[in-house]
């Protein structure tokens, strides 16, 4: 535990000390708001549409620190010195998936109200939107953790974390937006379904987070 | 590899005791490839507890590579390697925490300061209320004044000075320097030296291109040709300094 929160603690502290994640994706979101906007010619959005549009541009934000998020340990030496001490690697592992969904809350706070005001008539649906998100959140950090410890060594990260991340992410994507359709139904929320596509979200996220604990001493192995 | 110790009844206990352990470092047949590239070529040895290893060899000879797999950063292809009784790689979790290691990077983060860096490591080993320590080996290395400085804009002796209180931050029983002394100054590393030199009275491998003042201090050499083929192994005060040239240039030695 003492290694998780030193990671964690580290990795947040760099974060607000040199902001090379969250305003880009924080940017990247907003900008795609306004594209969207634009692009589709639309000053409301409901169901699918809704809910597509919000997710995707999420997921494509969430890429950019996915990419960012093992690369100090890669170029300073950290996962030498992690490895050197007498900590559990998976403590790496759990502290980025941490850190990859602070990131991602903030991300969400700033740009989710960004999106209603561009697109919602309606904002009731934004309270338990936020727990689809959160839930989104932890299969997204999961999953783009162990892909981006994989990809981190390999000079076209940039290429392989989207071409891996994304058909390994198609699952959580349907549960995601299957659960914030119906809370996004023009006239107001509905519940029809939620909490089945909830329990799919619950179990990407235990499945990925397993996953990554399971396999992530082998991938620090050289 | 063993040493030549006056005898006294403090002494004589404390090598029986030793002689019940391992050797602190043993390799038989170490053998290390990277594709089909050999590094590391039938290395044995044996190191006792307290003793100090020099190794020396020209470039691409398996210097780093040899501390790498010593430090449990890098798994052998073939071969035993015993590091402090723990055999590796399979019981590396034994091992680590014990081992300070000193390579070509100081492993400590740019944006980090000098002071929130030791703090972090001082944690990943489990250290209760580090900054005395941290302040007592800041000050031995003349960096005190610099402890809420960036990392990145250390110069790279600085940094390198940073590097050895961090791998020394624990009270490691196994010192494993990659050019300790790269990047410092004459004067540095006069400050440096005693905190991961002989008198710090711990096990150390030393990989050294300097190989008149490594043949010099004493203790064992790891003579190392190209390819990773051993040249030498044994005193250093056996290898002289014609022959370690030798091996340099790529002559046998």
């Amino acid at each position: 535990m003492r290694a998780f929160t030193a990671i964690l603690a580290k990795d947040l502290r760099v974060e607000l000390r040199t902001l090379q994640s969250v305003p880009a994706m924080v940017l990247f979101a907003v900008s795609a708001f306004v594209l969207f906007r634009f692009g589709l010619d639309r000053t409301s959005l409901d169901g699918s549409l809704a809910a597509g549009v919000l997710l995707a541009t999420v997921l494509f934000a969430a890429i950019l620190a996915v990419n960012r998020v093992f690369v100090a340990e890669r170029d300073q030496g950290g996962f030498d010195a992690i490895r050197l001490a007498p900590v559990d690697a998976t403590a790496l592992f759990a502290a980025k998936a941490a850190a990859l969904v602070v990131y991602l809350v903030v991300l969400e706070a700033v740009t989710v109200p960004v999106f209603a005001i561009f697109f919602l008539d309606d904002w009731a649906a934004l309270l338990p939107l936020a727990l689809v998100l959160l839930l989104a959140d932890l299969g997204l950090a999961a999953t783009g953790a162990l892909i981006s410890s994989l990809a981190t060594g390999s000079r076209a990260r940039d290429l392989i974390v989207p071409l891996v991340l994304l058909p390994l992410l198609v699952p959580l994507m349907i549960a995601a937006a299957g659960a914030a359709e119906p809370l996004l139904a023009a006239g107001g929320p509905s519940y029809d379904r939620v909490a089945t596509w909830l329990g799919v979200l619950g179990l990407y996220d235990v499945i990925f987070l397993l996953i990554g604990y399971g396999v992530f001493d082998f991938v620090l192995e050289d | 590899m063993t040493t030549s110790t006056k005898r006294d009844p403090g002494v004589a206990e404390a090598r029986a005791t030793q002689a019940e352990r391992p050797p602190a470092i043993r390799l038989a047949g170490l053998w290390r490839e990277y594709g089909e590239r050999v590094a590391l070529e039938d290395v044995s040895l044996e190191l006792a507890w307290g003793e100090s290893l020099v190794v020396i060899g020209p470039n691409g000879s398996g210097k780093t590579t040899l501390l790498r797999v010593l430090a449990t950063l890098l798994r052998p292809s073939g071969g035993e390697v015993g590091v402090l009784g723990a055999r590796l790689p399979r019981e590396a979790w034994r091992v680590r925490g014990r081992i300070g290691y000193v390579g070509h990077e100081p492993l400590l983060y740019r944006d980090l300061t000098v002071a929130e860096n030791l703090r972090f490591h001082a944690r990943l080993h489990g250290l209760e209320a580090p900054d005395a320590r941290i302040a007592e080996l800041l000050e031995r290395v003349g960096m005190a004044r610099r402890r809420g400085e960036v990392v990145g804009n250390l110069s790279a002796g600085m940094a390198q000075r940073v590097a050895v209180c961090r791998a020394v931050l624990h009270e490691p029983e196994l010192m494993l320097l990659d050019e300790p002394l790269a990047h410092l100054d004459p004067e540095a590393s006069a400050l440096v030296d005693p905190v991961i030199g002989r008198a710090a009275g711990r096990t150390r491998v030393t990989v050294t291109h300097d190989f008149r003042a490594g043949l010099t201090e004493g203790g064992h050499a790891l003579a190392l040709g190209h390819g990773g083929t051993v040249a030498y192994a044994g005193p250093a005060s056996g290898l002289s300094l014609d022959d370690a040239e030798a091996i340099y240039r790529g002559a046998p030695g």
